[in-house]
């Protein structure tokens, strides 16, 4: 690891003050991908600011008609808490297939989605649900946060506060894993929720997307025998030893049969 | 940087460099060098401990983000001259051969014991997938494990 | 017998120290004054080295020194311990392997400037201040690519690639053969690279002793006495005296450290010139481009059958990748532990096998798990599944009919190797009982009623270990002997101190090596006490690798204490006024025949150490201390019958690994829950190369793409069923415990015996054969080809 200042603000005000000091100042929430970044020298940020001195950052509850989640809530505590279950079931169990348990007790909900690694499993679940992601600054439409590949709308010294994920009647996710990594290779997310039926697609491509015609299939019929026409076109997808992009693409259409199947259970 | 922290039990104050990994602090400075390192890319577990009750990579955390918490490494599980149950069910069903991922294996075992006190085998096999072992074939360490929560079951 | 004798299921002794984070590994051991080593890599496949510019690396904070191949050019090279001769005799081209890349990089890793610096961190600053000016050359990694004319040269001096064109066998008898062939079954397949990936990586640490010119050197080896001879003497140029090598705890070698390395050297040679300690530890990013790696064929392979499915020859051609230098044992791995295995469990009476050894662009290979038998038992398994298809014989009766009968043995294959003992009817009856095999075709019915292929695998092979009888390796290009030392010294109170060539590094000798000395003597096995890892204490030994430490360091461990046995017999004849002749040693005590006069073990012990009046001093030495060294007579021959069961989920390629039937023959058992431990190990450690360890390398550029956990892909515990033992013995002749070995047979037959469940499963869409690893893209991919194949038919 290069050299780094480390800050341990107290509020959000002070994180947002601290990181607008330097241009190279990077937020730490879990670090669960920043860390082994920095062990093999891939960033150098002069300055570290690490969230999890702020309180209230961490918390679950029931608001309007669905959940809101703080940024620095852990996988394994989305994964286990009761609300989350009980409202979206769907998410607490994609919390809990995330990496291992032992990046469940660390990694956190804020710092996956401001990380937007094409493989993760949360930015299908925002983008499928719906969500919106509160910041320091303001409120954002998932659909527009995460803009590509390990990029999102965030801007410089902006840090996730939160995610507000609205109820959907009926969500599933499925994800076929990276043999080695245990990434997602192709992570489908489905809800039924009062604004239509979404799709989101992780793993595939360059960064989660919206897949329309699975939309539209599932619209007439939620069930997996609708998507028995999808056919997922392999132009754009990733593709890499474990999975080329016609691979990809099949396993896209497959998972999300699989997800609405999780998601009539 | 001042932290202090809680180690098996003892509170120490110690001043680190942010890029001090935890591990590093663990193996280096505290001379506890149970706690291993087998990758460098947060995958194997062989760094596994305990930080507030929860198996965490030491290997991915840096030591100032430990201040203030209560750490346990397989130095402090049970002490030097006992075993915890989890540790007798590992010797007992030869859960291990080289020793090298031991540690992080057993550290792992003790929180799934913890979280899912019945785990089933596929629990098991699959809480098991952030630990890396070349030697068992993990057959055995699925025994030991299931015994040892047992053990923790009626303890 | 003792309850903690031959054939209990002690547990291990070695347990305690790791359950509790009191393992003494390399990376644990801390020296006053100590400097950390880094080591610059290539990062290129094929370069030359037109300039190099240390000086503001050298000139970086806390940075010691920094070498480059100009400052060892006086230094010899990494030594290969086994040089092989082709076809022609003449001997393999043994282009010198310098301990930093002179003038050209042969593979990415290769490395090419070492750092020496007060902290890790501060030598790996300086690390990205050499300024190294390549000129990248066109690199090649596949070895078939190698063979090809316009190749990419590695060598100016190496033309074509080429290390050793190899065969063994009779070529005009096989020809012969097959000219009489019912039919010909034939296979093309490719053997995977693999990265061994113990656990704990490589480290080594370096210490000088200026005062009286001693070095130490604490490494991560398998075979502390060797490493000594092969890095003192011949890379370094320190005597055998002068240099102590430590293995203290390892962390799995799996034979990626049975090999010398040049960081071992080169920490050793800076610690002398400097004047402190030097530590060096891999990172995993560093093991992957550095650590031997395995495997790596592309073969051809025919089998000649009657007409009835007898086997009449079996040719094989076979291209071995072994990197970019010749690694220690390198060369003998695709060659004398390859051809002659092909020969298996059956009586072919012709067999050919040509090897072309080939440099690329990559990490040298050498001995993983197995070591060349898992890739003969691989050829030759999936090429008789291939025949029995062919002539729609059943898998199970074309082996049977194939079989060296029990009462054959000892028995001399075409191809070199002369079997003891084997019973491969035993093993196949009994695997396949226990894997129900008669009762598949009800359970593949099931698994199609939920949409999933099922398929099963068998295998019968054999395998040679025990490694090695001297005479016998030395004919085949060992540069040394094959024995095993021991040293039995019993201590004047009676407990027993035993000193072994052997390494253990996870495979339990501390416990079982003091079982069978305790069994021996009569005495607990509590009550001794197994040294190993330290050329100052143990005799010169070998060291652990081809499931040798039983058959060949167990016997000298026997020997060894017969030697002292007799001793006490002589001690026991003064004490008990009795000729030596009448002295039986039983269950730990020395009596005299017919009568109830006898000595305790430890009574006679105490003699020798406080010789009583009765005690010759001047016929009979005091003390009580014997050294043996055991050479075989040949080597062991484990074999035995595996079998596996296979879902495939044909909308995916997801596969599942249902059951797992492992029956094997390793001799006598020792202590089965240790031998149960190391087939599960072994049989995972294959079933990895299985399911989808693949070591890949970018064919554009060299680069390696699977150079990590992310994309290297280990076996994890969710990937596994629980695997059935059972071992089913006949005892070796060739060693006086009957012990054959059973580290890796595992390994041996599971990659074969899965890929037969894997082309099972799939048989019903006409497919005949799929290379490893049975990823999930690759079997979609395979039925996704094989359906519109099958609809056009």
């Amino acid at each position: 690891m290069y050299p780094f200042a480390y800050h341990r603000p107290a509020t959000v005000a002070e994180a947002v003050a601290r990181l607008r000091d330097s241009e190279e100042a990077r937020p730490l929430a879990g670090g669960q991908t920043l860390i082994p970044t920095l062990k093999q020298r891939l960033a150098s940020p002069d300055a570290l600011v690490d969230l999890k001195g702020i309180d209230g950052l961490d918390a679950i509850a029931a608001e309007g008609d669905g959940l809101r989640i703080g940024a620095l809530t852990r996988h394994a505590c989305v994964a286990a808490s009761p609300l989350v279950q009980d409202l979206i079931p769907a998410l607490a169990r994609l919390a809990a297939g995330i990496g291992d348990p032992q990046v469940r007790n660390r990694g956190t909900l804020g710092g996956s989605i401001a990380n937007n690694d094409p493989a993760s499993d949360y930015p299908a679940a925002l983008v499928g649900l719906g969500a919106v992601i509160g910041t320091s600054e303001r409120r954002i439409a998932a659909e527009d946060f995460f803009t590509g590949l390990f990029e999102t709308d965030l801007e410089p010294g902006e840090i996730v506060t939160e995610v507000w994920f609205p109820r959907p009647r009926r969500a599933g996710y499925a994800k076929f894993p990276n043999p080695a990594s245990r990434y997602a290779l192709a992570g489908v997310f489905v809800a039924d929720a009062a604004a239509g039926i979404r799709v989101a697609v992780t793993g595939a491509g360059p960064c989660v997307f919206r897949l329309a015609e699975a939309e539209r299939l599932l619209s007439t019929s939620f069930v997996p025998a609708a998507l028995e026409p999808l056919r997922v076109p392999a132009t754009g997808l990733n593709a890499d030893i474990h999975a080329d992009a016609n691979y990809r693409a099949h396993l896209v259409a497959v998972m999300a049969q699989r997800a609405v199947t999780a998601a009539l259970l | 940087m001042d932290i202090t922290v809680t180690v098996n039990g003892r509170q120490i104050k110690a001043t680190v460099e942010p890029v001090t990994l935890l591990v590093t602090w663990l193996r280096e400075t505290l001379g506890l060098t149970g706690t291993h390192i087998a990758c460098d890319t947060s995958q194997c577990g062989a760094c596994t401990i305990h930080v507030g009750g929860r198996s965490v990579k030491s290997c991915t955390m840096l030591a100032v983000e430990a201040d203030g918490a209560e750490l346990v490494t397989i130095e402090g599980l049970a002490g030097p001259d006992a075993l915890h149950p989890m540790q007798q069910a590992f010797h007992e069903h030869h859960g291990l051969q080289c020793g090298f991922c031991t540690p992080g294996m057993v550290m792992s075992a003790v929180d799934l014991a913890k979280t899912i006190p019945d785990a089933s085998e596929a629990e098991i096999r699959a809480w098991l997938k952030g630990n890396l072992c070349r030697c068992t074939g993990y057959q055995n360490i699925v025994k030991a494990v299931r015994a040892g929560a047992a053990a923790l079951r009626n303890s | 017998m003792a309850q903690d004798g031959i054939g209990a299921a002690v547990r291990r002794r070695e347990d305690r120290r790791f359950l509790t984070g009191r393992g003494k590994y390399v990376h644990d051991i801390v020296l006053p004054r100590q400097l950390h080593a880094v080591f610059l890599r290539s990062p290129h496949a094929h370069a030359e080295i037109v300039a190099i510019d240390t000086a503001a690396a050298a000139a970086s904070p806390d940075v010691v020194a920094v070498f480059t191949a100009d400052d060892v050019a006086g230094l010899n090279g990494v030594p290969c311990a086994w040089g092989i001769a082709g076809k022609d005799g003449r001997p393999m081209k043994e282009p010198k392997h310098p301990l930093l890349a002179s003038g050209k990089v042969r593979h990415v890793g290769d490395p090419v400037a070492m750092i020496v610096a007060e902290s890790v961190a501060a030598a790996k600053n300086a690390a990205e201040r050499i300024a190294i000016e390549y000129r990248a050359l066109p690199a090649v990694t596949e070895v078939a690519e190698a063979a090809k004319p316009g190749a990419p040269q590695l060598y100016a001096d190496v033309p074509g690639n080429l290390c050793c064109d190899w065969a063994v066998g009779d070529a005009a008898a096989t020809a012969a053969a097959f000219a009489k062939a019912h039919h010909v079954a034939k296979l093309d397949l490719v053997n995977t690279r693999l990265v061994p990936n113990a656990m704990e990586p490589r480290a080594a640490l370096a210490d000088y002793e200026p005062a009286t010119g001693d070095f130490t050197l604490y490494t991560t080896t398998q075979l502390p006495h060797v490493a000594r001879v092969l890095i003192g003497v011949l890379m370094l140029g320190i005597p055998e005296r002068k240099l102590r090598v430590v293995a203290p705890d390892v962390g799995g070698g799996f034979g990626s450290k049975q090999v010398v390395y040049c960081e071992e050297g080169l920490v050793t040679w800076a610690a002398g010139r400097l004047g402190r300690p030097v530590k060096w530890v891999a990172e995993r990013s560093e093991a992957f481009v550095s650590d031997a790696q395995g495997r790596d064929h592309v073969t051809h392979a025919e089998l000649a059958l009657d007409r009835d499915g007898k086997f009449l020859g079996l040719r094989v051609s076979t291209l071995a990748n072994i990197g970019g230098y010749v690694s220690t044992f390198g060369p003998n791995i695709p060659t004398n532990l390859y051809g002659p295995l092909l020969a298996g469990v059956y009586t072919t009476p012709a067999i050919y096998c040509e090897v072309k050894v080939m440099f690329t662009n990559t990490v040298p290979t050498d001995a993983y798990r197995g070591a060349g038998r898992p890739e003969a038992t691989y050829v030759l398994e999936r090429l008789v599944d291939v025949a029995a298809r062919d002539l729609d014989l059943d898998r199970v009766d074309i082996r049977r009919r194939n079989f060296i009968p029990a009462n054959a043995f000892p028995y001399q294959t075409p191809v070199m190797l002369h079997y003891d003992t084997g019973d491969h009817e035993a093993t196949l009856a009994k695997a396949l009982e226990l894997s129900r095999w008669s009762g598949f075709a009800e359970r593949r019915r099931a698994a199609a009623a939920r949409g999933r292929l099922r398929g099963i695998g068998i295998v019968t092979y054999i395998e040679a270990c025990g490694l090695a009888p001297s005479r016998i390796a030395q004919q085949l290009g060992a540069r040394g002997g094959l024995f095993e030392s021991a040293n039995v010294r019993v201590n004047p109170s009676g407990d027993v101190t035993v000193f072994t060539g052997a390494h253990n590094h996870g495979q339990g000798h501390e416990t079982v090596f003091a079982q069978l000395v305790g069994e021996l003597l009569g005495v607990p096995s509590d009550s001794v006490e197994i040294v190993h890892g330290d050329t100052a204490r143990s005799p010169f030994g070998l060291g652990t690798y081809g499931s040798r430490s039983a058959a060949v360091g167990g016997a000298a461990i026997a020997k060894a204490v017969g030697k002292i046995i007799d001793k006490g017999r002589k001690i026991a004849g003064h004490l008990l006024e009795a000729s030596e002749q009448d002295i039986e040693f039983k269950e730990g005590y020395f009596g005299v025949a017919g009568t109830d006069r006898r000595k305790s073990f430890a009574e006679i012990a105490g003699a020798a150490y406080t010789p009583p009046p009765s005690y010759p001093l001047e016929t009979l030495e005091p003390g009580l201390e014997e050294t043996a060294f055991y050479d075989p007579v040949n080597f062991t021959f484990p074999g035995g019958c595996h079998v596996a069961e296979v879902e495939i989920d044909p909308t995916t390629g997801a596969l599942e690994v249902v059951s797992y039937v492992a029956v094997d023959d390793v001799g006598t058992v020792l202590n089965p829950m240790i031998v149960e431990g190391q087939i599960h190990g072994g049989v995972v450690q294959g079933l990895g190369q299985a399911l989808g360890e693949n070591c890949v390398y970018d064919r554009a550029n060299g680069q390696l793409l699977t150079g990590s956990f992310m994309d290297y892909c280990m076996p994890r515990a969710d990937d596994l069923p629980n695997i059935v033992v059972a071992t089913q013995s006949t005892p070796s002749r060739h060693n006086p415990i009957g012990v054959k070995g059973c580290g890796e047979v595992g390994t041996i037959a599971s990659p074969a015996t899965l890929m037969n469940a894997v082309v099972d499963a799939l048989a019903e869409y006409g497919i005949v054969h799929v290379d490893m690893p049975a990823s999930p893209q690759r079997l979609w991919q395979a039925i996704q080809t094989a359906v519109p194949r099958r609809a056009a038919q």
